[in-house]
Formats: C-alpha cells, structure tokens, sequence
C-alpha cells in the first residue's frame, strides 16, 4: 500500500448561483483522506458539509460551480472530468450512502433489483449473478433472511433495514471510497448504535477509505479517525479524533465540544452556549466567520480572515486549523470557559402534585365494519396501556422510549389530542376531561404543548407578534384590553429573549431555533401549570440546542411551571428532567428519579438504552449492549414481558409467559422486569457477556 | 390483490346503481306526459290510457324503476319513442362501436405524443423548451373545438384534400379508409386533451426528478436515459393515468361538438337527439352505458395505478 491519499480536495470552493448572484458557499477548503482512514465531516445545518461531501464525487446541484481548486481521487484530477467519465466512478469507485434511506431508493423496484443493478452495471454480471451478490451483499449487512428481503420492496422494511440495504448497495462494488452522508441521523439510537458497529466493521473489511459526514459529535467519536470540522462554508479545523476531544484548538470546536448535554450532570447547572445563529450563504462575514459568535474574538477576527493552516501543536500532533488565536489555547494562555455555569437558584419541586393520570389507554385501527363483515382478523394497535404517571409542581417528568413505544400517543392524550379509550386525569387536584371538547378554557390554559418541528407549529402567514396576541386571547380568560395583549406579547418574546421586533416577523424569516423560541413563548402564554414538551430539540442544530434547553429550565424557575419532557436523547433528559419514566410497546417498564434510573440497578430495556449512547468522548468506549431488530409492531405485542424478542437479560421460559411484577428498588424507584433487584444489582455491575450477532462474516 | 380488485368491482356496481337511481328520478322530473309525447296531440282519452297502461306509466314510481332496471340489466331496453319504434339496444351498441373507434384513436394519437412533450417539459423546467411547450399546449386547449374542428376541415379536408371533411364512413368502408376519415376528430380531440396530459405528466417529472432516489441511481453510475427511462418515468407516470382515465369517460361520452362538426354518428350526437326529442327510453340507455364505460375506465386506471405502485399493491 502507498501513501498517496484516497481523496484529497486542494483549495476548493464552490458556489450557488440564487437571485441571478453567484454566492460562495464553500470557502477555499482543504481536506485529505488517507487509505483505510473513517474520516468525520461535523457541522451544523448550513455549514456546508453535505455539499462538500457530494462535491468530492463531483457532484453539484444544477445551480453550482467550482470556480477553483482541485479534487485528487487517488492522484487524478476529478473536476476536469466529464459526467461520461465520472460514470465509470460513481458506483464503483466513490460509493454513496444516503441520509434518507427510504427516499433514496426508488419506491417502485425490489431491493434485490436495485443493489443488482449495480453490479451489472460496473461488474458486468448476468442477471442472476447480479441477484446472487445482491443476496449475499445482504448477508454480510446481517439481515435474516437475505432471500426474502431481496425480493420486498423499499417501503416494506423498517429504517434500520433500509439503512442496511443502502449499505448493501455502496459496497457490493468495493469501493475505494465511501461517502456516508448522516446515514443513522433518522435511525433510533438502539438502531443507530447497531448501524454503526456495522459500518465499522464493514468498513475496515473492506479496506476502503470513509468519509462520514454527521452533526453528532458522538457518533463521530466512536466511529472516526479524525474530523474536519466545518462552519460557514470553511473548515475550521481537521485533527486527530482524539485530539479534537481532549485537546480541541479551535474556539468554535471547544464551544460546540461544551454545548452537549452530558448524562452525569446534576440539575442545577446551565449548558454553556454559543450565541447567535449560523452566518446564512449570501451574509458571510468579511472576516473569520465564526468570530460574530466567538467568545474570544479580537477586531483582527473582524477584519482578516485567518489562513486554513496546516500545524504541529505542542504535543507533536499534526492538524489544520484556521484561527488567529490557536497558538494561544495551545499554549494555555487562552482559556475558554466550557464548564457548565451555575443556574438560577430554582424552587425546589413542590409537594403537590400537578398532573395525576390513571391508567391511560388508547387503541388505535379497531376493526371496522368492513373487516367484521368480511371477518378479517384485524389486529388493533395498543399505543398505551394501562399508564398511569404523576408530575410534581416546579418539576420535570422525562419520559423516554424509542420511536413506536407509544410517548408521543400519551403525550396527546394527556393534552386532549388524542382522546383515551379508558382512564382518568387529574389537573391541579380537579378532575380532567378525557375529551378536549369538554375541557374548560381555564383547563386548557392550564396545560399547553411545544412540538417537536417549530416549521410545522407556526402558522407561516401569521406573524410571530399575531400569533402570540391570537394565544392570549383565547387562553387568557380576563377581558383584556388590545394594549395589554401588546403588552404581555412584548412580555412573552422576552421571556424567550427575543427583542421586541420580533412581533412583526413572519415564521419563515426565523431561524429553527427562534421558531422553537416563539413555540415556547406561545406555550407560555397563559401561565400554564405544566408544559408538555415532545422532542422539543430534536429538530434543532447541537448549539440551539443548548440555548433552547437552558431557556427551559430558566423558565421553569422564573414561572414555575412543570414539564413533561419526551426524548429520545438521553442526554438531553438527563439535563432537564428530575424523574423519569421509561416506556416500551406502550407500558412503563421503569420509573424513578434521573439518577435511581441511571445507575444500577435499571430495567434491561434502560440498560441498553443508555448503552447505545454515543459518547462524543472517543476514550470512552461505548456501551456494549446491542438490542436486535426493532420495536415489534403494536399489533402484535409479544406476550409475557413484552420486551422478551430483544432482551439481552431474559432468563427463560417465564419471560414469554407471564407479565413481569412491579419490583420496588427502593424509594419510589421501580423496575418492572422477572429478575429480582438484587440479582439485577449483581448482573449490572459485571459486564455482560459478548453480543450475540446475528450472522458471522461469510466472506473472505 | 385479488381483494383489491374485488372491492374496486362492488364499489364499481354501487356507483353504477346509484347513477341509476339519478338518470332515472331526473328523467321523471322531465316535464309532458309520454302518452301523448308518443301519440300526438290529438290522441283519444282512451288510447292515451290504454297506452299508459301498456307502458307500466301508472304504476307507483319505485316499482316502474325496478322493472327498467331488471329491464335494462337482462338486455330489455325498450323501444325508442320515435316513428317506427326501433328497439334501443341495436342502436345504442352501434354508437358505443362508433365512439369506442374513435376514442382509441385519439388517445393512440395524443397519449403518446402528450407523454413526450410533458417528459421533455420536465426535463427542462422553466428552460425555454418548456415555456414553449407549456403555451402551445394551453392555448390549444383555450380553443373550443368547433373552431379548431372547422379550421381543419378548411385546411386538411377543404383546402389541401388529405382527409375527408365527414366521418360518417359509408357501410363499405375498409378500416384504413375509416381511419382516415377520423384522423381530423381525432386530432381535434387531442386538442383539447393535449394539455392536461402534458401538465400532469410534466408535473410528474418535475416532483420525481427532485427525489432522492434520482440521485441514487445517478450516483451508481447509470447512464442518464436509463435514470430517466427505467426510474424516473416509471413513477412520474402515475398521476398521469388517472387523467388518462378521465379523458377516456370524455371521449365515449363528451364529443358532442366534435361529433356534430364532423357528423359522425357517436353516442354523444345520439344523447343530444334523445334529449331534443324526449326520447326518455333513448336517454336512459344512452346515459348509463356512457357511465358504464366512465367507471370502467377509471377502475382500470386505478388497477394500473395499483400494478405500478407497490406501496398500493402489497398493502
């Protein structure tokens, strides 16, 4: 093997032409990958990392050009190419697995036909041998039933299968190099942990070269050797992995590095943020582009954009970095503040309870006339079963699960969207209508909701200013005066921290995270008692993230309200949340306080939960509890406990039989699960025994 | 599948039933009394009665529906009012024959040509291809047909002699010769078909060619006519069979300027001769095989939707 890189991009840029103006989207970048190399791409939304990801296969949209700079494939210059010419590479030499895996496949072809065609295309297989690979190739991404899976169709398979499948496809060629353009960011985190093992592996068997482009510092972490970090068009920096973690030079990365919300911290803290938002494409600063949001920047930030330079720090280590002031942080005369900041001193969580909800349930599809007459079995879907919850006033209840447990269904119940088919609710000690038509406005004032797209909740021809004032309105049940809506609305955007001229903006002039600002504010409206917040981050870029769950816990301070905080982010919850319930396939497994439901002893569903965590931490090893397959669908909802099918704890016949006990671990903690506390306490300490994967390597 | 295709078949029979149902209550809103529609003016008392009674005109309204529709359904249609009394089936199936010609024939015209234009439309959104495309097809389609028809009876028939001006094929004629004598309806036709195929199949493109499967195949390598042929066309053309199908229920039944500028005996002149001379038997026959073949037409575009679409298939 030699030592040329894989890929090497020289001083490129790349601009968009909008508005009959050519704008700059990508700024002189630099980036190499060697042989054998996973190498992270990090941004933000608009960084410019997918462009750039495509632009190393040549590829632009129809209103992009590359007015300079070089793109060395293996020594060869790729951008004098014609399309003809990059034909005989894209798809055999520079492969592509595509973020939105369902999309990227064509609806109307089974999967077997689709990877074939790939190697008909550059192996020149006959069709059977093609098909024959395509089986194989799913046999190596470790699907059961590689035969049958062939012959469905994209829309039949569940994300992680569809994933696999595009995996499948990008290397049944071999490959040099692979772009992997967000490939798990859809996924659930169980999911993606399993995704990456695979890719990891497949990689490596491979010996082809990776490009890895993700806005998750963790999953870049433990996947990739070394990261180019990415903002406003530029690179920022491009370092080792596990310099970038313990040593990052760069204010931008060290910032983005503290803004991640971390499972060990206790409640009283505030992340640290960066202010501000992203530079978009035509308002480019003149000078370096982070320095409007740079905690350490000088007028020279300003003015002079620093040189993309390639370094040798202190301790040896060979990078790139564009910044005036790297020399500094490196020799430790710079310093910049990453830990979290003491918050507000809030009330601690009141005695009385807000909310009590009493074995909530609701069925979903019930068989309708047609089917009864037709006598088809038709299964129903249980999203919630039997779940009863109480939140605390001043408190935050976190509930967690993956996609399909049934959260969401049980957050729209509580709110009146959906209406239970059984249960009962109390709000602030008084009985609660099931039926969101029987509620009073004093109710519903009471309990508000923010949804998890900011893009979907706002009205986009209202704007921000109106659709407070409309809120008020409606909730606020003593007559007032148009003055005094003005008022509160003024009063609300500052609760938010936006200014007072925000009132006249219209939705689509907003960034993400102002529009999730304005949600908040409008929940706010009526002082409600609890706030029921689903994935309220999840859309939102890692640094807006920070800003949007310290606003939370700010307000929960300064009104009092409580919330009901649905994640899937772990991390996330553990920041905000005081107890935690854990749901699966539409039941609480577990529930305690953050810490009894973080640390031994947990529900083994828990367990792997926080195992798949990615910790952007690369000396960290992850967890290493894997669940197989998916959620299994509620309709069928396995008997006995129902987590039995991926339990990597289940001890026998009784797990599938009966329905586990509630066991008390001790102060309101409790696990629903057949192994006793102690034995779990004994299991949870030792690490497990290795995975059981499902298909051994069968090739090479 | 087969479910599929069975329940499409019910709902097929209860919209037929249904249409039924309102032909035949608006055809006794109609005003006149049919005894003397039939006989005349100056018809005896007696003879009006007794025609009443042999016509069933006295019975309660549901029960003379129930008989024309077993009627209708076990091939009884009746005898047309008008002089000589012809029976109506004969008469009504020639038509459909007639129509069905024609209306292959226009579509075998403008389907092809619409698909072409729409696709090459779509490739080049908002280039000026598709601007022109876009105009030409549209103020075709303002045109009302008798203007578009008598222009080419001037040119084609009357100036340049290629076509003959009537469609009206003489018994004899061969099947070439009853071609040509279509050719000018036909186009007229696809006139103002042209359009709204063009736009759905364009519309088609335009939203397949931004999916991101597009870039998929692109990205393995495929040459550009195969992305195009064999994956984005494949889906594109959905929507587009539902407007097919739509035009066709147009074509059997719609024609009636076409077929008056041309005199070519087809089911439409014959629906506006049932109407002119209250002929409710006439009417009746006319308007429900017309939504037979509507229905028809539309049953098979949704099973060719449901073949080409998987995520309906394998529901």
């Amino acid at each position: 093997m030699n030592d040329q890189p894989i890929i090497e991009a020289v001083d490129l840029c790349i601009d968009y032409r909008l508005n009959k103006r050519w704008l700059n989207a990508i700024q002189s970048v630099s980036l190499t990958i060697n042989p054998l190399e996973i190498h992270g791409l990090v941004g933000e939304s608009g960084s410019g990392k997918s462009t750039l990801a495509l632009a190393l296969m040549r590829y632009l949209a129809p209103n992009a050009r590359i007015p300079q700079g070089r793109i060395l494939f293996e020594g060869e210059d790729l951008i004098p190419k014609t399309t003809a010419e990059m034909r005989e590479i894209w798809g055999s030499q520079i492969n592509l697995v595509p973020q939105d895996a369902l999309a990227s496949l064509n609806p109307a072809y089974r999967i077997g036909e689709q990877i074939a065609e790939i190697t008909r295309l550059h192996k020149g297989l006959s069709k059977p041998e093609a098909w024959d690979r395509a089986v194989e190739m799913l046999r190596r991404v470790r699907i059961a039933d590689p035969e049958a899976v062939a012959r469905r169709h994209p829309h039949q398979l569940s994300g992680g299968m569809q994933q696999r499948v595009t995996i499948a496809m990008a290397l049944s060629t071999q490959p040099r190099l692979l772009i992997l353009d967000e490939p798990t960011t859809s996924l659930d985190v169980t999911t993606e942990a399993v995704i990456l093992d695979l890719f990891r592996d497949l990689i490596r068997d491979n010996e082809a070269a990776a490009l890895y482009v993700s806005h998750d510092l963790g999953v870049v972490a433990q996947l990739c050797d070394r990261v180019t970090v990415m903002y406003g068009g530029e690179v920022m920096a491009s370092t080792p992995v596990i310099e970038m973690y313990q040593r990052p030079l760069h204010p931008y990365t060290i910032s983005l590095l503290a803004s991640l919300p971390r499972p060990t911290e206790g409640a009283e803290t505030r992340l640290p943020t960066i202010d501000g938002v992203a530079p978009s494409l035509a308002e480019r600063p003149h000078g370096c582009v982070f320095a409007p949001r740079c905690p350490v920047a000088l007028d020279k930030c300003f003015d002079e954009k620093p040189p993309l330079e390639h370094i040798r720090d202190s301790a040896g280590t060979s990078r790139l970095i564009k910044c005036h002031r790297w020399r500094e942080i490196d020799d430790g005369t710079l310093a910049i503040a990453t830990t979290p900041v003491q918050a507000e001193a809030s009330a601690p969580p009141g005695q009385h309870y807000v909310l009590k909800a009493r074995d909530l349930d609701i069925t979903f599809e019930k068989p309708k006339l047609w089917d009864r007459i037709t006598r088809k079995q038709k299964k129903a879907v249980h999203a919630v079963d039997d779940v009863s919850l109480s939140i605390r006033a001043r408190s935050t209840l976190g509930l967690v699960g993956e996609s399909g447990s049934g959260k969401t269904s049980l957050a729209r119940i509580i709110v009146g969207l959906y209406t239970a088919d059984d249960g009962e609710i109390e709000l602030l000690d008084l009985p609660l209508s099931l039926d969101l038509h029987e509620r009073s406005r004093e109710a519903l004032s009471e309990l508000q909701m923010v949804f998890q797209n900011p893009n979907d909740a706002l009205n986009p021809y209202r704007t921000v200013g109106n659709a407070l004032a409309r809120t008020i309105n409606r909730l606020v049940t003593t007559d007032m005066s148009q003055a005094a809506i003005q008022r509160r609305v003024y009063e609300l955007l500052n609760l938010v921290r936006l200014t007072p001229q925000y009132a006249t903006r219209y939705p689509a002039e907003l960034s993400g995270g102002e529009k999730q600002r304005v949600a908040i504010a409008r929940a706010f409206a009526a002082n409600p008692a609890l706030v029921i917040a689903d994935e309220p981050t999840s859309a939102l870029d890692v640094s807006v993230q920070s800003v949007i769950l310290n606003l939370l816990k700010d307000l929960r301070a300064q009104e009092g309200a409580s919330y009901l905080f649905i994640s899937h982010n772990l991390s996330a919850v553990s920041y905000l949340a005081d107890w935690i319930i854990v749901m699966y396939l539409g039941h609480i497994v577990e529930e305690g306080t953050q810490e009894q439901v973080y640390n031994v002893p947990s529900h083994p569903y828990t367990e792997a939960l926080l195992s798949a965590i990615p910790n952007p931490d690369p000396t960290v090893e992850q967890g290493e509890i894997r669940l197989d397959g998916e959620v299994p669908s509620a309709r069928r909802i396995p008997s006995g406990c129902r987590f039995h099918t991926r339990c990597p704890r289940k001890i026998g016949a009784i797990c599938e039989d009966e329905t586990p006990p509630w066991r008390d671990a001790g102060d309101e903690h409790f696990i629903r699960c057949h192994i006793p506390i102690e034995e779990l306490i004994a299991l949870q300490q030792t690490k497990p025994d290795a995975q059981p994967q499902p298909v051994a390597q069968a090739e090479d | 599948m087969a479910r599929y295709l069975l329940r499409r078949i019910v709902l097929l029979l209860i919209t037929l039933l249904i249409t039924s149902v309102v032909i035949f209550a608006l055809t006794q809103l109609l005003p006149g009394d049919v005894a003397r529609l039939i006989l005349g003016r100056e018809a005896q008392p007696q003879a009006l009665e007794d025609l009443r009674l042999e016509l069933g005109l006295n019975d309660p309204i549901p029960m003379q529906y129930v008989n024309w529709l077993s009627g209708f359904v076990t091939g009884d249609w009746g005898t047309s009012f008008t002089s000589g009394n012809p029976p109506i089936r004969p008469l009504v199936l020639e038509r459909v024959g007639n129509s069905l010609l024609l209306a292959f024939y226009a579509l075998a015209i403008s389907i092809p040509l619409a698909i072409f234009l729409g696709v090459l439309a779509g490739l080049n959104e908002n280039k000026w291809i598709d601007n022109v495309i876009s105009v030409v097809s549209l103020s075709v389609v303002g045109l009302p047909e008798f203007v578009t028809g008598l222009v080419l009876i001037n040119v084609f028939a009357l100036g340049l002699g290629w076509f003959p001006a009537s469609a009206t094929a003489p018994a004899d004629a061969t099947f070439g010769e009853m071609l040509s004598q279509l050719t000018l309806p036909a186009i007229t036709a696809t006139f103002v078909l042209l359009a709204y195929v063009v736009r759905m199949t364009r519309a088609g493109m335009i939203d397949e060619l931004k999916k991101p499967y597009v870039r998929t195949v692109t990205l393995k390598g495929l040459p550009r006519r195969q992305v195009i042929v064999k994956h984005v066309l494949r889906n594109a053309l959905l929507p587009t069979i539902t407007v097919i199908a739509i035009s066709f229920g147009w074509l059997i039944g719609g024609l009636i300027v076409i077929e008056n500028v041309f005199s070519y005996p087809g089911l439409g002149r014959l629906l506006t001769a049932a109407v002119e001379r209250k002929d409710i038997p006439l009417l009746q026959a006319s308007v429900m095989v017309i939504v037979f073949f509507f229905a028809l037409a539309n049953l098979i575009a949704d099973l060719l939707y449901a073949l080409l679409n998987p995520r309906i298939r394998l529901e």
